[in-house]
């Protein structure tokens, strides 16, 4: 398979901000959203072409998909050990490069609309664009240093729109927030690197990923601390991924990073970087299953788990409907990893694998239309809050429905998206460990209550005195909504478990009918739950907050997750550690420096006397100098 | 002997003939258009700059007193363009100059001769011409650095110059011809193979060294240059410490690394001695200067100091670095000292003080200042860094552990005065800031040029390895 034209998906939105960004000034407003959505629109053309390619032509031979991969030699550090630069076509990255593609167009399509009037209009756009192409550079790498590089890129696309309101001291403040919290986890993720290379001798991911290769069948070979060195580089690297996924407890940046203009909430913050960390661990799948019998993706799997249900909690208290949904986006990357955590490597084996990918496009779809969706009701009513919203549904038809089309497939009502791969979750899970299957269960009915808490405070319930009437979007922005919804009902169809699995080759898979029972009535009971508490504005869920008391104000408090992270900072390592280092620092380090200047002045005042302006005074220095040199090299130097 | 052999000398015929043609011309052109012989000089170098690109031939003459190789018509050309952008940047100085004290054309005439000087000088072959080209080189200078003859401080200036000079050069002919006593000849290629570290033969060497150690202002032979630099018109202060300096440190390379290659065992300590000396008295005497013109004159002999770092090594990779470092530093110097000319002649001002909150009046001049001053000090990515690393990276390929330390020691200290003008400019506010102003075209081009060698000439790695090509062969 040629896969040399796959090269243009990402440069085309490299071109774009170039341009966008050399001529940001130059570019009247109209014409750079046209530039962006256009130049996307090739590259989304190109991805699925390439997908087509891949998944029906080329990909498949003898019943097992084919990885091809195109790469130069970047810098070499050894005979063995180099950083190559390339690219790298397998099903996850095919299926990656749709994903971005599809957000990532709609996004930019809602922007035209939703940014419009924005004095930094073609700003935004360009760092759209540059986001776009540090992803597909992301899930197009070849070795973890490639991959290194552009998730570091990633961050700093990020950390650009977050803080792209940046008059706003909040906005700095998330923005900041998100990008110390990510590279802080991306320490690990770096160590993780360097110690796979030193070990193994190689970044490459064809390598590493080889069940027969030597990496994987000698991971005994070094051990740390009673586990095996590349254990310690799998957790490490999967740390730089829970960073990036807001996994517990690195999930503090999120909900502040909501503070950026909700088309990016949806695009980084939902769709495409947030899922980042999953596909590190997913590309990485061979690696955690096969070394040290899977000891690093059991962690996966708790800590996805547990994020899962502590987000969902959460998600139940927020009253901004942006933070809502960003812990809803929490719980369910929770779940992508723990599907990956529980799954297995053949056949039906792997079919938790195969969910988290398929959990990983769906969900892509129906939260990018949430976000778009609360980001059209946002822009009508000027706010982000529930108290200042209800009856909605009357002013915004369009808004309403595909809203509830999101939050049926979020809460896994058939046959919509959400519903086919969260069952089939659910069926690793059950499959593979009870505990991890129960948590599921528990936060699917979690989500269905959360999610139609707000979908009823929005649209149903009183209606409240709003400044100007709210009118429905532009079509510019309901556009895109009717395309995702389209897509968050027909997505689950794709039987995925041909075409993504871990190894490759693709199985049949079944829907599981008691499991799948099981989960649509724990989600029907959640939204029957939210109907009754929320469909017309009543007392009962300030009732039910009141009796649950403290429980309530910590989970609303977000668990007091930032005030422990500010204690540790501020109280134990500012404090305790950074206060004495300043102050040695300061007092000697310093000191001797000064002092030395000091010196170093007065000495010079000292001298000044010899340059004394008279010319005989400087011959006499002359011959001195003449003599001296004389005495000292016929005299005393040894010749 | 065929005529077209003496065009191996077509840099010097080509410059006398520029002299010539200015002398013909002061006497033909009218009073009133007096000052467009600026332009007829400027011009008139500029061809011979240009000239001096094409290829020619590489031999020596008159039986070996004069001779010429790659290396040294790169040098060549490396002074004419550090003359040109001279001449550029005074131009507009000049043309005043011409108009308001009928007086100028001179100027040219002595500039070029000692430029001339300095062409034999390095071309020589033998002694008698090296003092030759040693003795042209100095004594228009002299005239030059007391032609502002209103200033009294001019006049002095000239006057300590061409005192200290006859000293200098009386004590270096006196080595000269002790070395004629001790070998035999004044023939370099003839000396290197008589002469032996006898102490009549030491001592021979160090009298003949203290002549360029005046020239190149190692300490102590230096006392002369903050009050010449002080007192002369700013060009000539410019051009004493880039064109003269660079000419004198090239010879004494040659010398040492050919014909003295012998006493290679004494020179190397003691140019060891005089590089740690000359680093830290130039340093500590630049920490306290407020006035510009004498901050730079105690820098450039710091600056000598560290170029003695190259001139230890006694090898290609020294030589390759002194040239590289002294291209570098043309450019850097010529850029500070423009800023100083263009500042002085448009307010007269020439104090430290005076440039406080430059940047928020002038900020293309402060910003070719500062470029200047980072690669003075050193600074990445400016060309002044590769020019200092590369210079530090010889001395240590020999082994001279503590003299690069010490000589970072020194690029510490004088990062803090470089960087006290820099701060001066752009953090300092002042009420009488210098208001802003234009320079004229000359100035503009002058300074642009300089800008522009100093970001390129660092970066842009195939220059180093020219020089390094060059420097295979030296006489």
């Amino acid at each position: 398979m040629d896969i040399s034209y796959i090269i243009l998906i990402p440069i085309i939105p490299l071109v774009v901000f170039l341009l966008l960004g050399i001529f940001n000034q130059k570019i009247k407003p109209g014409i750079s959203g046209y530039v962006g959505v256009f130049g996307l629109l090739a590259s989304t053309t190109l991805s699925f072409y390439a997908a087509y390619q891949y998944f029906f032509v080329y990909g498949k031979v003898d019943g097992v998909f084919q990885t091809f991969s195109e790469k130069t030699v970047w810098m070499n550090f050894t005979d063995t050990l180099h950083i190559d630069m390339g690219i790298l076509v397998d099903p996850i990255s095919v299926m990656m490069l749709v994903v971005v593609s599809v957000v990532s167009l709609m996004v930019h399509m809602y922007s035209r609309g939703y940014m419009k009037g924005d004095e930094g209009y073609t700003k935004f756009f360009a760092f759209l664009s540059l986001f776009t192409f540090s992803m597909y550079g992301l899930v197009l790498a070849t070795n973890l240093f490639q991959i290194y590089i552009f998730w570091e890129l990633v961050g700093v696309s990020s950390y650009l729109l977050i803080g792209y309101y940046y008059t706003k001291t909040a906005a700095i403040a998330a923005a900041k927030k998100a990008f110390i919290v990510t590279r802080f986890a991306d320490f690990g993720f770096l160590i993780g690197i360097l110690i796979i290379g030193f070990y193994t001798g190689t970044f490459d991911f064809e390598t590493l990923n080889n069940p027969e290769g030597s990496v994987i069948l000698n991971w005994a070979a070094t051990s740390f601390m009673g586990l095996s060195v590349i254990t310690w580089a799998l957790i490490l690297i999967f740390i730089g991924g829970a960073g990036k996924s807001a996994m517990f407890p690195l999930h503090i940046w999120l909900p502040d990073a909501m503070e950026g203009p909700t088309p990016v909430s949806a695009l980084i913050h939902a769709a495409t970087m947030v899922v980042a960390g999953v596909f590190l661990v997913a590309r990485l799948f061979p690696m955690f299953y096969f070394v040290e019998d899977g000891f690093a993706l059991n962690i996966v799997a708790y800590v996805g788990a547990f994020s899962a249900l502590f987000a969902a909690i959460i998600a139940i208290t927020q009253t901004d409907i942006k933070r809502v949904l960003a812990f809803s986006t929490m719980s369910q990357l929770g779940y992508m990893m723990l599907a990956l955590g529980v799954s297995g490597y053949e056949g039906h084996e792997g079919v938790g694998y195969m969910a988290s990918m398929f959990h990983l496009f769906t969900h892509a779809m129906f939260k990018a239309l949430l976000f778009l969706g609360a980001g059209s009701v946002i822009h009508a009513v000027h706010s982000n809050y529930l108290k200042d919203m209800g009856g909605l549904r009357k002013y915004m038809p369009i808004t309403n429905i595909t809203f509830l089309i999101a939050a049926l497939a979020i809460a896994g009502v058939p046959p919509l998206a959400g519903f086919w791969s969260k069952d089939e979750i659910l069926v690793a899970a059950f499959e593979h460990n009870k505990l991890i299957y129960y948590v599921g269960v528990f936060v699917a009915g979690l989500t269905a209550f959360y999610m139609f808490r707000i979908y009823f405070g929005i649209f149903w319930g009183k209606e409240r005195t709003y400044d100007h009437k709210p009118k429905e979007s532009p079509l510019s922005m309901t556009l895109p909504l009717i395309v995702l919804a389209f897509l968050s009902v027909t997505a689950g169809f794709i039987p995925f478990s041909e075409f993504v699995t871990a190894d490759k080759a693709g199985f049949e898979a079944h829907l599981n009918y008691p499991l799948a029972a099981v989960a649509t009535g724990v989600g029907l009971i959640g939204i029957v739950l939210a109907w009754i508490f929320y469909k017309n504005e009543n007392s009962l869920s300030d009732r039910y907050a009141k009796a649950f008391g403290p429980l309530y104000k910590w989970a609303s408090d977000k668990f007091y997750f930032d005030e422990i992270y500010m204690f540790v900072a501020k109280k134990i390592l500012f404090k305790r550690v950074s206060e004495p280092i300043a102050k040695f620092d300061k007092k000697y380090v310093d000191g001797t420096m000064v002092g030395i200047g000091n010196k170093t002045v007065l000495t010079s005042k000292k001298i000044k006397g010899i340059q004394s302006g008279k010319v005989q005074d400087y011959a006499f220095a002359f011959i001195a100098g003449v003599v001296v040199l004389a005495l000292v090299f016929i005299y005393l130097w040894p010749n | 002997m065929d005529l077209s052999t003496f065009l191996l000398m077509r840099h010097e015929i080509v410059l006398l003939v520029v002299i010539l043609l200015l002398i013909i011309g002061e006497v033909f052109i009218a009073e009133s258009k007096k000052s467009s012989m600026v332009h007829l000089a400027v011009f008139l170098f500029g061809i011979h700059t240009l000239i001096g690109f094409l290829s020619i031939d590489y031999g020596s003459l008159f039986g070996g007193m004069f001779h010429t190789n790659a290396l040294i018509q790169f040098l060549k050309n490396v002074l004419n363009i550090g003359v040109l952008i001279l001449l550029l940047q005074s131009g507009d100085w000049l043309q005043e100059k011409i108009i308001r004290v009928n007086r100028g054309v001179e100027f040219f005439i002595l500039l070029f001769s000692s430029l001339l000087g300095m062409y034999f000088m390095i071309s020589a072959g033998d002694f008698l011409m090296f003092y030759l080209g040693l003795e042209l080189s100095t004594l228009p200078v002299a005239a030059l650095a007391a032609y502002d003859i209103t200033k009294r401080i001019s006049s002095e200036s000239g006057i300590k110059l061409i005192l200290s000079a006859a000293l200098a050069s009386g004590v270096s002919l006196f080595g000269i011809s002790m070395l004629y006593a001790t070998t035999g000849s004044i023939y370099f290629t003839e000396i290197s193979y008589v002469i032996t570290a006898d102490n009549l033969t030491v001592l021979a060497f160090i009298l003949f060294f203290t002549g360029l150690a005046f020239k190149i202002s190692l300490v102590p032979f230096h006392f002369w240059t903050a009050d010449v630099y002080e007192g002369a018109p700013i060009s000539i202060a410019s051009y004493l410490s880039v064109i003269s300096k660079g000419a004198a440190v090239f010879i004494l390379m040659i010398l040492l690394f050919t014909v003295l290659k012998p006493l290679m065992h004494i020179w190397e300590n003691m140019v060891y001695i005089i590089a740690i000396v000359t680093m830290f008295i130039g340093n500590l005497f630049a920490l306290r200067q407020q006035n510009m013109k004498r901050f730079l004159a105690f820098s450039s002999i710091a600056q000598a100091g560290f170029i003695l770092l190259g001139l230890i090594t006694g090898d290609q990779l020294g030589t390759a670095t002194v040239v590289y470092f002294l291209l570098i530093y043309i450019f850097s110097n010529l850029a500070a000292f423009g800023v100083v000319q263009a500042i002085s002649l448009e307010t007269g001002k020439e104090q430290m003080k005076d440039y406080e909150g430059l940047y928020r009046t002038n900020p293309n001049l402060s910003l070719i200042m500062m470029l200047a001053l980072f690669s003075l000090a050193g600074i990445p990515p400016v060309a002044g860094f590769f020019g200092k690393f590369f210079l530090f990276t010889a001395a240590a390929s020999k082994g001279y552990y503590l003299l690069v330390f010490l000589a970072v020691v020194n690029v510490t200290i004088s990062l803090y005065y470089y960087l006290l003008v820099v701060r001066a400019m752009f953090l300092r506010k002042s009420d009488n800031a210098i208001p802003y102003f234009k320079s004229k075209v000359y100035m503009r081009l002058g300074l642009l040029i300089t800008a522009i060698g100093i970001l390129v000439i660092g970066i842009y790695s195939p220059i180093y390895d020219y020089i390094y090509e060059l420097s295979r062969n030296l006489l």
